[in-house]
């Protein structure tokens, strides 16, 4: 009785626990990310265009941070919702225009 | 290409999906958004590598190391591109209950991420400096 209860409250796939982690481990690929932006500038000089695209980086990742957070707070439901469209963008959005900051870096 | 065009609708008006079909079962959309994440964990390495070639082999002839540089960035770009787009089209497959799209994009960025490599080790092994 106390098992099948105990089933009821938690996937036995552990699915939320899953994508949650998925969500740290992209979060920590960001952050990874982020910092090498911080180390280009750091090398190179601070240049006004360079702390610039760095500062643009740095909220890029701050982004990341906040859909991320968003969306694991929201899989501690039992049954999590599907993640909205506007999440999704929201996050491949801030991959994107974090490597067009690096392409500016770069050349 | 209307499949293309299908996608485009749904990237600009995405309360669409949700009219579509039934709402799969929770878990089915959670491992989708999981291989969402994977993707875009993709497009952030390839990112990650475009910094570390530019940054950590500084010896090398410009044209290389930017043109390498570039072809990562740009990689990982189409990658986050396809990341949401993939992930839109399997969401609204599964609600349609339709087989999930299969395309040739792995094929293509394995294929680059191997010529980028091999471009590398003969570039580090015959040292072309600047």
């Amino acid at each position: 009785m106390t098992d099948r209860a105990a089933e009821q409250l938690r996937d036995p796939g552990l699915q939320p626990e899953r994508t949650r982690l998925a969500w740290r481990r992209t979060t920590l690929s960001c952050t990874v990310a982020a910092l090498l932006a911080a180390r280009a500038v750091l090398h190179e000089g601070a240049t006004a265009s360079g702390v610039l695209v760095c500062a643009l980086c740095l909220l890029l990742w701050l982004g990341f941070l906040v859909v991320a957070h968003r969306r694991m707070a929201a899989l501690t439901a039992r049954r999590p919702r599907t993640l909205t469209v506007r999440g999704a963008w929201t996050a491949a959005v801030c991959t994107l225009a974090l490597a067009v900051c690096a392409a500016a870096m770069v050349v | 290409m209307s499949n293309f065009v299908q996608s485009l609708r749904l990237w600009f008006a995405p309360e669409r999906i949700r009219e579509e079909g039934d709402t799969p079962d929770y878990r089915f959309s959670l491992a989708n958004e999981r291989t969402f994440l994977a993707w875009l964990r993709t497009a952030l390495a390839l990112i990650g590598g475009g910094f570390a070639v530019d940054q950590f082999l500084p010896d090398l002839r410009w044209g290389w190391r930017i043109g390498l540089a570039l072809a990562l960035l740009a990689a990982g770009v189409l990658c986050s591109l396809r990341a949401v787009n993939h992930w839109v089209r399997c969401e609204r497959a599964m609600r349609r209950g339709e087989d999930l799209p299969v395309g040739r994009f792995p094929t293509v960025l394995s294929l680059v991420v191997a010529v980028v490599a091999l471009a590398m080790v003969v570039v580090v092994l015959f040292g072309w400096e600047g």
